[in-house]
């Protein structure tokens, strides 16, 4: 189908009227992007009538230079270069009226080291234009030049565990519950039983702010009482992730700051706040030696249906260029959506030095990283002890594991949740250290754990029969070819 | 108390066989293992004393066993770390680190608080055994 509609040169091209964008230099099938070319690659579902390739062309002219009509005023800059040009329009495998549009985008088109910009033009207009019923980005390429002006996260993995002390295992949180609710007081309960236990980490969740219950100052107090307490109680370093989202940036500065006046070595902010407010914070969290962590609080209204809205792999590596240290990135055995080669994908963006591109996984395109910091992976939503070595399997080392009910919820207590998850990960990195085949062990190897420890053989029984078995909305396109080996 | 600093302090100590598994994974992975010794354990003490070089050409996990006890044999009574550094690009790292010898009896750390402008606390982890002069911790 990359053939069709030509694009009109000359002074037929600036004729005052209507013409169709592929016609206007929207479409330009023999086009080959350069490596400073920023690339997206688009799901188009095109109205009834409307052909694909003019679809794609209107993608590239909306989201770049074009209008709805010829304007001579075009003729007064080199318009042929500012133009995004849809170079390849492929059917969805297995989804009729469903394309892929790959669309290239010039470096000068794009303020460097800004998020805000570059969604601007990328996610701007285009997505409520009338001749599509609907529009997905699937996936962006960025050029090492365009990347090179991006901060990047904060701290980074290697340096976060450095300044942890933290190496060779997972690192383990838990979310405070109830989520809203407890008092400074009883909040700063909770983070001390859960550190002291076990746990590296402990977290605020993406609407705890300052409401009624518990105003902000109080809660940091409280919280780095427990943090601290728990510091000299293990030996070991702790923390709290102290939300620091708010209504202005004034605000989160003022919260920010007294976090680190503290002692805390991490604060958080949600995606609500915005991409503008991200960098600022990432820019903060550099500059004060801060680890950032963002939770993802309403992502999932434009990534999850497979039609239409952002795929979080985009969302990932605009957080990686924003400048953020951690990301929940999906738990593939929890409560929430994620599809494992998916989630896969979303990990490789976080931790690769250069990621490959990988249909099976959802990239598209090849991403060399350019020396920015490695994101740290988050997974957070229904996942406990028992699950220990899946989750190792499909998240490797350099991941948050948060067990926040799988802590909190434990017969024993909350120190005792802690425990039984910090064994269980210990047994089964030391497990799989020695070459065993822990994903298949798993449950011996856990079991042989717990009768050493009562609280996991508690933890165990308590949630054994606990999975939540729904397919995935949220899947790749393209399943792996079987080679000859396989 | 027990300090529970590195990979594996929630489990049992680990045996000789087990440590040599572990640096076998470690030495399979290209990692050179080192291992480094303290008597302050403040989860801030970055650099305790190394116990000679990292082992950067050693594939032999026996080698490290036979350091190891020499390193016991001098400081037994004190904490010794087995760590693995990884030089790949993008790390340049420590990628595993845990405690392989700790002394009889672990003292702790102490909190101290410091009650300072409004209600804000200043803290401050002592490590009780630093409350002696260095030579005399951990002895008996």
């Amino acid at each position: 189908m990359n053939e069709q509609a030509k694009t009109v040169r000359g002074a037929e091209r600036y004729k005052a009227g209507v013409m169709k964008y592929a016609e206007m230099g929207y479409w330009e099938p023999d086009y080959e992007p350069k490596d400073t070319d920023i690339i997206s690659c688009f799901r188009i579902t095109p109205q009834d009538g409307v052909d694909p390739i003019e679809a794609a062309a209107a993608v590239a002219g909306e989201s770049s230079t074009a209008t709805w009509t010829v304007v001579w005023t075009d003729r007064l800059t080199a318009s042929e270069k500012y133009r995004a040009k849809a170079y390849r329009v492929d059917p969805v495998p297995n989804a009729e009226g469903q394309y892929f549009a790959y669309i290239a985008y010039d470096l000068d088109l794009f303020e460097p080291g800004s998020i805000s910009n570059l969604t601007a033009s990328i996610i701007g207009n285009v997505f409520g234009f009338k001749p599509l019923k609907a529009l997905r980005l699937e996936d962006m390429r960025f050029p090492v030049a365009y990347l090179k002006t991006f901060q990047g996260p904060a701290t980074g993995v290697v340096v976060e565990r450095e300044r942890l002390d933290k190496f060779g295992r997972p690192l383990l949180g838990a979310t405070v519950k109830p989520k809203l609710g407890l008092s400074g007081r009883n909040y700063g309960r909770v983070v001390y039983e859960a550190l002291k236990g076990g746990l590296d980490f402990t977290k605020d969740d993406e609407n705890i702010n300052s409401q009624p219950f518990m105003h902000w100052r109080d809660r940091f107090l409280y919280c780095m009482e427990a943090v601290n307490k728990a510091q000299a109680a293990t030996g070991e370093i702790k923390g709290t992730y102290l939300n620091v989202t708010a209504g202005t940036m004034e605000d989160m500065y003022e919260r920010a700051e007294f976090a680190k006046e503290l002692g805390s070595v991490i604060v958080m902010i949600d995606l609500v706040i915005g991409y503008t407010a991200i960098q600022s914070m990432a820019k903060w969290s550099r500059a004060n030696d801060m680890i950032l962590h963002l939770h993802r609080a309403g992502h999932s209204t434009y990534t999850r249906q497979k039609n239409h809205g952002v795929s979080f792999r985009v969302i990932t590596k605009w957080m990686r260029m924003a400048g953020v240290d951690h990301i929940h990135a999906g738990t593939v055995v929890g409560k929430l959506e994620g599809d494992p080669a998916t989630i896969r994908g979303f990990y490789d963006t976080c931790l690769d030095e250069h990621t490959p591109m990988n249909l099976g996984n959802g990239i598209f395109f090849d991403q060399p990283w350019a020396s920015l910091n490695k994101l740290m992976p988050v997974a957070s939503g229904g996942i406990h002890a028992g699950q220990m070595h899946q989750l190792l399997h499909h998240l490797g080392d350099d991941v948050v594991l948060q067990f926040g009910g799988g802590t909190i919820g434990h017969p024993a207590g909350i120190a005792a949740g802690a425990t039984a998850n910090r064994v269980a990960l210990e047994a089964m990195i030391l497990a799989r250290n020695e070459g065993r085949d822990y994903l298949n062990e798993g449950t011996d190897i856990l079991q042989a754990a717990a009768r050493n420890c009562l609280p996991l053989q508690q933890a165990l029984e308590i949630w054994k029969d606990v999975t939540f078995d729904y397919s995935s909305t949220d899947t790749p396109d393209f399943v792996p070819t079987a080679t000859a080996a396989a | 108390m027990r300090v529970t600093q590195g990979a594996f302090s929630f489990l049992p100590d680990l045996t000789d066989d087990q440590i040599a598994a572990q640096v076998n994974y470690c030495i399979a992975n290209g990692w050179a293992v080192s291992l480094e010794f303290t008597d302050d354990p403040h989860p801030r003490n970055t650099y305790w004393e190394m116990w000679g070089h990292p082992m950067f050409d050693s594939n032999d996990p026996a080698a490290v066993i036979y350091e190891l006890n020499e390193c016991r044999k001098a400081y037994g009574h004190l904490y010794i770390r087995l760590s693995a550094f990884d030089s790949t690009h993008g790390w340049e790292s420590v990628k595993l680190s845990f405690i392989v010898n700790r002394p009889k009896e672990e003292p702790g750390f102490m909190l101290e608080r410091q009650e300072s402008r409004g209600r804000t606390m200043r803290y401050q982890t002592r490590t009780y055994a630093t409350g002696k002069p260095e030579g005399e911790r951990y002895q008996t």
